[in-house]
């Protein structure tokens, strides 16, 4: 029996179109990729064209009927009210505060990891960066509103090693601080940087997983020391896991609207703007406009990276 | 004259491995001098401590005559081009070179005239600005070299730098890095597994198996004249035979090698030569290899030998696999050897 030739000739109309699938390449590849794409088309694409639309539309005042005719009057309104621009500049010196943080804890702890921890031990950290990840959202906030509260398990901790100073006078900084650290920028910015810290860490640590150790050696062979291979060799490779981590938690930041809403000062942040005003004040072209700000935000964002060189090395 | 690198009983274990135990050698200022052993058995290991990425757990490393046991890699004056090259990815190839100045704070346009100049040394002129990633193995070897060379170096460490060349370019490159320790004159310590690369560029070659030095001698002597049964195997590819073997060839127990190019092939109807030792066996396989012919012989001692023939030679003889053949060589041929 000729097994070869018995599976070539084996008939059946499957058989038939697979091969016709194999002879039309094209028409195969479309057939694959026709569905996924037309769910990110409309799906993505769609939205936030729609999006888009809506912001260059207008309220009208009397009515609060939304007119539909292209203006840029939203958008006029949105950067020349004081208030709005309060709003974008606090949630933008948030995001970038908060991004600048976890950066400088992040580095250290994934650069431990990939490079110094034992196969064990890095498999702990892993554990103990992604299961916290896996916890409600809310729960998470919540709890960290009874940490930081007045009455909370922070403030009983600074006065048990006699600290209590300290505490009030961080409260006491201008325009940061607050009655107590759950109702302060403070509190909600220690609450972000803990929320994304993964999100930091883990590009990162791929990044650094993905340059060799002779790298390392080579820089110190060729006569550069601890310091010098860490910033000529380290930093610029792992520039592109920096850059990811830091979108993520620039962006996440600014479109957050639960953590400001729950601890923190009353200042009022971009992503609760959007809610309140697609919702109760029924401002849909204004909560457009507001959702177009993180956009551009993090599009200048990316430009000013590459412009650093954060890409070079990919 | 001081030696340029010295080892007084280095050891270096790693949890149950020892893998350097106790080693002592002296390289002498430019020699070019090959670490020679199968994967494991502590050659790479003996060029970290050189280079200073790994520190020994007992003894001492000295270069120079000063003892760097514990001086960090980028205080020691040697240099290593590294077997995946560890080119800066993120730099181009004149930065990569000019990488050593540049941490030694030498301005910017004296070193990048030297980058030039070591680009010139290494025949990769017009390749300046180029990325790593947009040159070939050879080439990106040839940038890893002008690299390793621009710190002037006292000895260059070289960890296996042609693995990942093909034969062809490999070839080119032995005969291009001998060149070049000739005309620099710097002490070049060479790592590798290979025994025809490390016997046809060295000065010495020290054989290591199993975190020791088996023989340290020059190609000739570790051809002709090898000390324990894996050198003789390892280096010259020789037939060994060791305990009961040697005895029923020879009468005693002592360990002796044969090269292949010494054992003569005779059809066993053939009477001994005389003064020769003689044993018959079952052909395994003929390989031909152009002008000779290598055969592998089971004796019915035990033992497997390979002879190599002129072609010629081979082709009157039986030597479809299982035929019966007879191997003989000359008492003077035989190299005892040390221990079991």
């Amino acid at each position: 029996m000729n097994s070869i030739a018995g599976a070539i000739s084996h008939p059946g109309p499957l058989r038939a179109f697979s091969s016709f699938l194999y002879r039309r390449s094209t028409f195969y590849l479309l057939l694959l990729l026709v569905p996924p794409l037309l769910w990110l088309g409309t799906v993505y694409l769609g939205t936030l064209f729609a999006l888009l639309t809506q912001s260059i539309y207008s309220i009208d005042d009397f009515t609060a009927q939304i007119v539909r005719t292209p203006t840029l009057a939203t958008y006029k309104q949105l950067l020349t009210q004081p208030a709005n621009l309060d709003i974008v500049l606090r949630t933008l010196s948030m995001s970038i505060s908060v991004t600048l943080a976890a950066a400088a804890i992040a580095f250290p702890i994934a650069n431990y990891m990939v490079r110094y921890a034992s196969a064990r031990t890095k498999a702990a950290f892993y554990v103990a960066i992604l299961v916290p990840m896996w916890v409600s959202y809310l729960v998470k906030v919540y709890a960290w509103r009874q940490i930081l509260a007045k009455e909370g398990i922070l403030s009983w901790f600074f006065n048990v090693i006699g600290a209590q100073g300290v505490l009030e006078a961080i409260l006491q900084l201008p325009g940061i601080g607050g009655p107590s650290l759950a109702s302060s920028y403070i509190g909600m910015f220690i609450v972000f940087v803990y929320m994304w810290l993964p999100y930091m860490i883990l590009p990162i640590a791929a990044a650094l997983e993905r340059v060799p150790a002779s790298l390392m050696q080579a820089s110190a062979d060729l006569g550069a020391r601890p310091g010098t291979t860490f910033r000529t060799v380290i930093f610029p490779l792992a520039m592109p896991g920096l850059a990811a981590g830091s979108v993520f938690t620039f962006s996440l930041t600014l479109g957050d609207y639960i953590i400001p809403s729950i601890v923190g000062a009353p200042g009022y942040f971009i992503g609760m703007m959007v809610y309140q005003q697609q919702g109760t004040a029924g401002n849909i072209p204004l909560a457009a406009a507001f959702s177009v700000v993180p956009i551009v935000l993090i599009a200048l964002y990316l430009m000013f990276v590459k412009r650093l060189g954060a890409f070079d090395a990919l | 004259m001081t030696a340029a690198v010295e080892f007084r009983e280095v050891a270096r274990t790693f949890g149950m491995v020892r893998a350097v135990d106790g080693v002592s050698l002296s390289i002498e200022p430019g020699e070019f001098f090959a670490m020679l052993g199968p994967s494991g058995s502590g050659k790479t290991t003996c060029l970290r401590l050189i280079a200073g990425f790994d520190l020994p757990d007992a003894g001492h490393v000295l270069l120079d005559g000063q003892d760097v046991s514990d001086v960090p890699p980028y205080e020691r004056s040697v240099n290593t081009v590294f077997q995946d090259y560890a080119l800066f990815p993120h730099m181009s190839v004149v930065e990569n070179v000019a990488y050593g100045p540049r941490v030694r704070k030498v301005a910017s346009a004296e070193r990048n005239t030297r980058a030039r100049e070591m680009l010139e040394l290494v025949k990769l002129s017009g390749f300046e600005d180029r990325r790593p990633a947009q040159l070939s193995g050879g080439q990106k070897q040839r940038v890893a070299l002008a690299r390793a060379l621009i710190n002037q170096p006292k000895v260059l460490l070289l960890d296996e730098p042609l693995g990942a060349l093909d034969l062809k370019l490999r070839e080119e490159m032995q005969i291009e890095l001998r060149n070049l320790q000739r005309r620099l004159g710097i002490t070049f310590v060479y790592v590798t597994h290979d025994q025809g690369e490390a016997l046809s560029m060295s000065d010495r070659v020290a054989v290591f198996n199993h975190g020791r030095i088996e023989q340290m001698a020059t190609a000739r002597e570790l051809y002709m004249k090898p000390r324990t049964p894996f050198v003789a195997r390892f280096v010259g590819g020789a037939n060994v035979a060791e305990g009961d073997v040697a005895e029923k060839l020879c009468g005693t127990r002592r360990s002796f090698a044969v090269r292949t190019e010494n054992i003569h092939v005779l059809p066993v109807t053939d009477g001994s030569p005389a003064g020769a030792i003689t044993a018959e066996g079952t052909v395994l396989d003929v390989q031909y290899h152009g002008a000779t012919s290598r055969w592998q012989v089971r004796l019915d001692l035990g033992e497997t030998f390979s002879a190599t023939r002129n072609a010629s030679e081979s082709s009157h003889l039986p030597s479809a696999p299982g035929a019966r053949v007879r191997l003989a060589w000359p008492r003077d041929s035989m190299v005892a050897l040390e221990g079991p």
